[in-house]
């Protein structure tokens, strides 16, 4: 068995953090190499460059997250998580449940973007942004995952069992109530998943302080990011 | 170096290849589906146009499975799929297929690629398989942009034709030259085989339902790409792509400014 994964990203939540989370939710340890610097970023570039072929540097593809396991180095944060989900077995039983799995975690990966990006919007267009992020969590996936509880009843999203779509959607919710804590009021099982994963050893040890879980970014990091990546 | 996954195929196009002896591996490269399966065929829920359901067409047809569509005429028909809950975010594509109700076109795809045995390799060999849908998502990926770019256009005012609508298709092609018809193009480790692994994938798929489009809209795009055009030679005389292709098959024309308009007023944008 090789060494742990390694992350590369920068020291950021961003596109890699659904990966530290079903990581570290599966219980494997994994290191991460920061990008601290454009110049990080050029020798990470400079790695990867077989599959590079603008003169000018621009990335024909999103090169970050990257993880480098079991003798790959992948790209492609579904990529990436689907093979991890696989390999631990946190993708279902079978292909159905898989298709489930996946439904579930698209719905999770286009709110999760919106709230990613919010930092990002123009000041002008915040509030917006802002109140079309509360209405459709309120009205559109909030609902769909309550339903999806209230239809089976168990203790998780998919076959009784726990797999990516959970730690997936927990991880959203921690991220919808630190936006806005009250729309996550009336959906009790939503709030019972999001108690009963957060108690699983290895997720309770990642939401400890200490751990490899980042926190919000804040004007800082997105300072820095730009500096990386030139934006 | 080796980016992807250490198996000899790599990420590879096919430079040579006999017509007939790529028609048989083809046709072997997938199973048909067992009869209980075959029993009812997936129903398609969408527009009448490309639009996020025109990949999944692709890929049924390609797989050489029959499917039925309903089409989004009116804004009632819509609400009744959201009220009968149906569509579990409230969007469509929807496919109807054994006994399950999916929505998210990516969930789509990639159920169906997997039951029809278009991910390129062996499912027993699971690393090798998950290293294979990771090379499929990536060129997937690649090819998003320009996709995007040609839907938004027929949404611009004045539609494709308009000038947003031309810059954007303008673009669209530009990119496919100068960014990702070169790297599908430099891909080559030598097998003789296919785009990932050594079997038929979803992202040969892909790949050509792009230079189809690109070409719609600019004929000369694969000048410079003497394997691309190989490429597309080849993958289009596959039985099954080449009676898509056909007119009169199921695939759909780009979008015109009916189509625009049937879609504003059923999402009410």
């Amino acid at each position: 068995m090789a060494g742990k994964p390694k992350l590369h990203y920068f020291d950021a939540r961003g596109r890699m953090e659904a990966i530290r989370w079903l990581l570290a939710a599966a219980g494997v340890e994994f290191e991460e190499k920061l990008i601290e610097s454009s110049e990080d970023l050029d020798k990470l570039r400079y790695v990867l460059s077989s599959f590079l072929l603008s003169k000018d540097g621009s990335l024909v593809f999103q090169q970050v997250p990257m993880v480098e396991i079991d003798g790959m180095k992948l790209v492609q944060t579904r990529a990436i998580l689907n093979y991890i989900a696989t390999k631990y077995d946190l993708y279902g039983k079978d292909m159905k449940e898989r298709a489930l799995i996946d439904m579930y975690t698209e719905g999770v990966a286009d709110l999760g973007e919106m709230i990613m990006l919010l930092p990002l919007c123009p000041p002008d267009q915040k509030n917006t942004k802002l109140t079309l992020i509360q209405e459709r969590a309120t009205n559109r996936y909030l609902p769909a995952f309550e339903n999806v509880l209230k239809s089976h009843r168990q203790d998780y999203l998919v076959g009784n069992k726990l797999s990516k779509a959970d730690i997936h959607l927990v991880e959203l919710l921690y991220y919808v109530e630190e936006l806005d804590p009250s729309l996550l009021a009336n959906f009790p099982l939503l709030k019972g998943l999001k108690t009963r994963v957060s108690n699983l050893p290895a997720v309770k040890k990642f939401l400890q302080p200490g751990s490899q879980r980042k926190l919000p970014g804040g004007e800082k990091s997105l300072e820095r990011a730009r500096k990386i990546f030139k934006f | 170096m080796t980016f992807f996954p250490p198996w000899p195929n790599c990420i590879v196009l096919n430079t040579a290849g006999k017509n007939t002896e790529i028609t048989r591996s083809v046709l072997g490269a997938y199973r048909k589906p067992k009869p209980a399966v075959m029993a009812a065929k997936p129903k398609l829920w969408y527009f009448h146009g490309r639009g996020r359901m025109e990949s999944i067409r692709w890929l049924l047809a390609a797989a050489g499975v029959e499917f039925e569509e309903e089409f989004l005429e009116t804004r009632e028909q819509y609400e009744k799929l959201q009220k009968d809950g149906r569509l579990l975010f409230g969007q469509v594509p929807l496919v109807e297929i054994d006994g399950m109700e999916l929505t998210q076109t990516r969930a789509i795809l990639s159920y169906l690629a997997a039951k029809y045995n278009l991910h390129g390799k062996d499912l027993k060999e699971t690393v090798r398989y998950q290293s294979a849908r990771a090379n499929t998502w990536f060129f997937s990926k690649l090819c998003l942009p320009i996709r995007r770019l040609r839907s938004d256009a027929a949404f611009q005012p004045g539609g494709r034709g308009g000038d947003k609508g031309r810059c954007f298709l303008a673009l669209a092609v530009k990119k496919a030259k100068t960014r990702y018809f070169p790297v599908f193009e430099k891909v080559g480790c030598g097998d003789p085989d296919f785009l990932v692994g050594n079997k038929f994938s979803w992202a040969d798929i892909q790949l050509l339902e792009a230079i189809l489009t690109m070409e719609e809209l600019d004929a000369s795009v694969l000048s410079d790409f003497p394997l691309l055009k190989e490429f597309k030679t080849r993958f289009s005389n596959i039985p099954t792509i080449k009676k898509f292709l056909q007119p009169g098959s199921q695939r759909k024309p780009p979008p015109d400014s009916h189509y625009v308009e049937v879609v504003r007023n059923i999402l009410q944008f």
